[in-house]
């Protein structure tokens, strides 16, 4: 018999016992065939429930009979209880539900390896710097001469390769009405060999189609991309697309499932470092750097060797610095390669995100140690239910262990169903957070997948889970003493001790999540609430390009054909919306003086901005028509506090200089507030505006290949007008398209997604913790008030008072409540100091802050104790004495 | 007169034994034959001779399937498998050996 015909026995049941009997009594039927005595052929025989017994256990694992017995056991034991098992199933769900889920994030953000070879081996490079405020700053942006002379250096250490900050970028496979946004990433040619990455479709690139500067035009796309824009289609090798002025070739498909090195965002097409613009500037840093180390070579070193060869490249740079201080150009300089791990790649989402998920992960873990202690009150409570069933069990001979595996079991079962249906609840609400994080115009898109790692996670969980709130009571359950539980004499208070314990632990924990949410939540509100200086009402942001630079006169065409548009108020150009994202600085040179050393931000406008972005002008006049840049420039309060002591500086003037030692110069016409120009959370950074209509040295008016129109709507959905825009951009000028259209309320709140995702997960969190803890308090009084009806029915007998009674049953609850608190209070304290760079203007002191958990908490308790304390009250003497 | 205890030690030699020479006897028939053949010497203790068939099925050395018999009760029927006629062999050169130490010493003490 094998060992499955064993295990199949344990699932016969009753089955196997009509076996063994049927043979057993065909035996002695045969005996009495044979002429024996009935009588004397069964005395002879023996026992029959002994040897099937003997049988039995020959023909099955009884190590597994007994774990099904007790697992049939504690299933009848959870339906006897139906709506507290329940209860307990679905707290457990929802906090097992969201660990999972926050694993998943986690896990998808920060943790999966990379599919490529040895992603253990794999590095970022990064510049460590001492910041404008004093504080260190990383970067890990690289010029790519400089990354050429590292490549160069370390090459028998370790192979470099240059990945650019993957973009979406407009490009068109047909017609030019047809422009699509996808993905891109300029990469060395030979980081397909370094990753290990075969082609799943024509070939992928090596060293030799990455060498001359725009040299390769070809690309090759990911598995991804070519799934959902071409269906596989396997003709799409040797097909071409259009990106700014370049034809490209589609050389092959990359193998599944990589899809680029930046977790958060899945690349659609690569092409060769060599075919970016910047590929030759010293002064541009464009791209990531990536190292493979090769098997052995020691790490320190050859950071060393990085760290040498950068600083000879900076140095050789500076020398052509003009108009900054030796001081500035040593700080410049006093910059530290740094070499670190990248085994899950390297993102900016990785970096935004850590800090929040980990807080998330914490905020889940302590909702899960609260979900646990309601189980194991009620485990506990349930235990001391069935003290005398386990007497019995002891006194029959069930050894120690049997009762452990008897409460282990059952707790098991509670803990596998909450871990279904938390998986579930995972399932569905992990890409619905990541839907939270996403800016609509442009989502993260991350593989979330429900893989091993994931179901493993989830399995764990529900083990840890079950040894959490099982082994205690199933040890206590265990220890029980036959004696002395048959007599019914067992010290009650015992059980209740441990509950209350738990009781100020979970109030604890309870206090903890709420504090936090309420932080991130005030957060929020403080962030998405300030002023940001314009307004961002009914204003449509919407990107034209053009397929060759156009004159500026055809760009004031396009942006007058709007203006006469219905339901359009105003409309203005710019090279770039405010809060766009994207950012262009430069020194400031008052009366020849050497820079102040703090950049100055600029963004190109045309007349009308100032009104349609409803920027209040403090003096001075807007940009007119004939204004130039270099020439004209309006400033804000920043500005003139930073450059002129903040004295009113229209009709002043000052030079840029610029990288190559050149100078521009203006003159000051207008004088504006300030405005947030690139994040919400930052000082407000000196401004500067510069007219959009650019003239070269000799006075030429510069044509654009690319722009924003800022649209001012009348109406109170702007985006009813995208598609209408959409046409009449190019009947305005058959040269122009719209690439993209955004509202400016979307680019703002852009700006407050982690800060309203941590916000809305903390307050969620919050309440399911506060809910949890109610349950858990209302539990344990409820218990506590039926395991001393007699003593309160004593009490009333001989005169006792309701409240007496009420504070009878809730005095020592409550002294928890408040213990748990003050520990909240001081684990609050301690936590905040690692969370303090996600919150805004807030401060943990806070009197406000930390009232409002400690009323949530308090309102909680006394709702949770009011039924109880009815219940006690409403004890009748008389008849809970006739009862005993 | 040996009883199962002392006999425990021979009692899957004499199973095995018996079923290799007539496959597909059930337990009754099995006790029986073990009776006639030692002369009423060795007698079977007959409850424990199922446990035993059912660790000697276990452990593969013998196959059982249920039969219908004529009087329309079922009885199940034992078989030596190939790993038992291995055991078999096993055991009587083991008991051939016991014997022979045995008789040595009764012969030489």
């Amino acid at each position: 018999m094998s060992l499955w015909t064993r295990i199949a026995n344990v699932f016969r049941g009753n089955g196997l016992n009509r076996e063994i009997d049927e043979e057993l009594e065909a035996h002695i039927a045969e005996a009495i065939a044979q002429g024996r005595d009935p009588v004397e052929a069964r005395r002879a025989f023996g026992s029959t429930l002994r040897h099937r017994e003997g049988s039995r256990d020959v023909r099955l694992l009884t190590w597994l009979e007994s774990l099904r017995s007790d697992a049939v056991f504690g299933l009848r034991q959870l339906k006897k209880t139906k709506v507290t098992s329940l209860a307990a199933i679905l707290s457990l769900a929802l906090a097992i539900g969201a660990c999972t889920s926050a694993f998943r994030l986690i896990d998808a953000i920060l943790l999966r390896p990379l599919p490529v070879a040895n992603p253990e081996r794999l590095y970022d490079l990064s510049r460590e710097a001492i910041g404008p405020d004093g504080k260190p700053q990383n970067f890990d942006g690289w010029a790519y001469p400089d990354f050429q002379l590292m490549r160069a250096a370390v090459k028998d250490q370790a192979e470099l390769f240059a990945i650019s900050y993957a973009e979406p970028v407009d490009l068109t496979y047909k017609s030019d009405e047809e422009i699509e946004k996808a993905y891109l990433q300029y990469v060395s040619g030979w980081m397909f060999p370094a990753l290990g990455l075969r082609p799943g479709l024509g070939r992928v690139f090596t060293e030799n189609d990455d060498v001359k500067p725009d040299g390769h035009p070809y690309a090759v796309l990911s598995h991804d991309y070519w799934t959902h824009r071409f269906g596989q289609d396997p003709k799409v090798v040797g097909k071409t697309f259009r990106m700014g002025n370049e034809l490209y070739e589609i050389a092959g498909v990359v193998e599944a499932p990589f899809t680029g090195t930046e977790p958060g965002t899945m690349v659609d097409i690569f092409v060769p470092t060599m075919m970016n613009s910047a590929v030759t500037r010293k002064d541009s840093t464009w791209h990531r750097t990536l190292a493979m180390v090769k098997p052995g070579a020691a790490l320190e070193p050859m950071r060393q060797k990085l760290d040498a060869t950068s600083r000879a490249f900076e140095e050789e740079r500076a020398k052509g610095f003009m108009g900054m201080s030796k001081e500035e150009i040593d700080n410049f300089l006093n910059q530290k390669v740094l070499l670190e791990p990248a085994a899950s790649g390297v993102s900016g989402m990785q970096s935004e995100t850590r800090r929040p998920l980990a807080v998330l992960g914490v905020l889940v873990g302590l909702v899960l140690l609260i979900a646990c202690a309601n189980v194991a009150n009620l485990m506990t409570a349930q235990a001391s239910a069935r003290a005398r069933e386990m007497a019995v069990r002891v006194s029959i001979g069930g050894g120690r262990w049997r009762l452990i595996q008897l409460v282990l079991v059952q707790s098991a079962w509670l803990a596998l169903m909450a871990a279904a249906i938390g998986g579930l609840f995972a399932w569905w609400s992990g890409p619905f957070v990541v839907s939270m994080i996403n800016p609509p115009d442009n989502p993260a898109r991350l593989i979330l997948p429900s893989d091993s790692r994931v179901l493993g996670f989830g399995l764990l969980l529900a083990l840890a889970v079950t040894l959490l709130f099982g082994l205690v009571p199933a040890l206590r359950a265990s220890a029980v003493n036959p004696v002395s539980a048959l007599k019914g004499g067992e010290d009650p208070h015992s059980k209740r001790r441990l509950m209350h314990a738990l009781i100020a632990v979970q109030v604890a924990f309870c206090f903890l999540v709420v504090f936090v949410a309420g932080l991130f939540v005030t957060t929020f509100e403080r962030l998405s609430h300030q002023s940001v200086g314009f307004s961002a009402d009914r204003l449509l942001v919407v990107d034209a390009v053009a397929k060759t630079p156009q004159p500026m006169e055809f760009w004031e065409q396009v942006a007058d054909h709007v203006q006469g548009m219905q339901g359009v108020e105003t409309v203005a150009l710019t090279d770039s919306p405010l809060l766009g994202g994207s950012s262009w600085n430069n020194f400031i040179s008052v009366n020849g003086a050497p820079s102040n050393g703090v950049l100055s931000y600029m963004r190109a406008v045309s007349p009308g901005w100032l009104d349609a972005m409803k920027i209040q002008l403090i003096d001075g006049r807007d940009f007119r028509p004939g204004d130039a840049h270099p020439g004209a420039a309006v400033v804000n309060e920043t500005f003139a506090k930073t450059y002129f002591d903040g004295v009113d500086p229209v009709g002043k003037t000052f030079d840029l200089s610029l990288d190559e030692g050149a100078r521009l110069h203006y003159e000051i016409v207008g004088y504006v507030r300030d405005v947030r120009y690139r994040n919400l959370r930052e000082p407000i950074l000196p401004q500067l505006y510069v007219p959009f209509h650019s003239v070269d040295e000799n006075g030429a008016s510069r044509k654009r290949g690319a722009g924003v129109l800022l649209v001012r709507t009348s109406l109170a959905n702007p985006r009813s007008l995208a598609s209408i825009l959409r046409q009449e951009v190019p009947r305005a000028r058959p040269e122009f398209r719209v690439s993209r259209i955004r509202t400016q309320l979307e680019i703002n709140q852009s700006h407050t997604v982690r800060e309203r995702l941590l916000a809305t997960l903390a307050l969620f969190f919050a309440i399911v913790a506060l809910l949890l803890a109610g349950v858990g308090l209302y539990g344990v009084l409820h218990y506590s008030v039926l395991q001393r009806r007699r003593e309160i029915g004593i009490r009333m007998a001989v005169g006792a008072q309701a409240g007496g009674v009420a504070r009878l049953v809730t005095a020592e609850v409550f002294a928890m409540v408040a213990v748990g608190a003050v520990a909240g209070v001081g684990m609050g304290m301690l936590s905040v100091r690692f969370v303090e760079s996600l919150f805004y203007h807030v401060k943990a002191t806070d009197l406000q802050m930390l009232a409002l958990p400690s009323l949530a908490i308090l309102a909680g308790a006394l709702l949770a104790a009011l039924r109880p304390v009815i219940q006690a009250v409403r004890i009748d003497p008389a008849s809970m004495l006739r009862a005993e | 007169m040996a009883k199962a205890d002392s006999l425990q030690g021979s009692m899957d030699l004499l199973v095995l034994k018996i079923l290799s020479r007539r496959p597909g006897l059930h337990g009754y028939a099995i006790m029986s034959a073990i009776q006639d053949i030692s002369g009423e010497v060795l007698r079977v203790e007959e409850g424990s001779l199922y446990p035993a068939l059912h660790r000697m099925e276990e452990a593969g050395w013998i196959r059982a399937e249920w039969i219908t018999k004529d009087t329309g009760r079922r009885a199940r029927l034992y078989v030596v498998t190939a790993a038992g006629k291995k055991q078999l062999g096993m055991e009587e050169s083991r008991w051939a050996a016991v014997t022979l130490a045995v008789n040595r010493v009764l012969r030489e003490a």
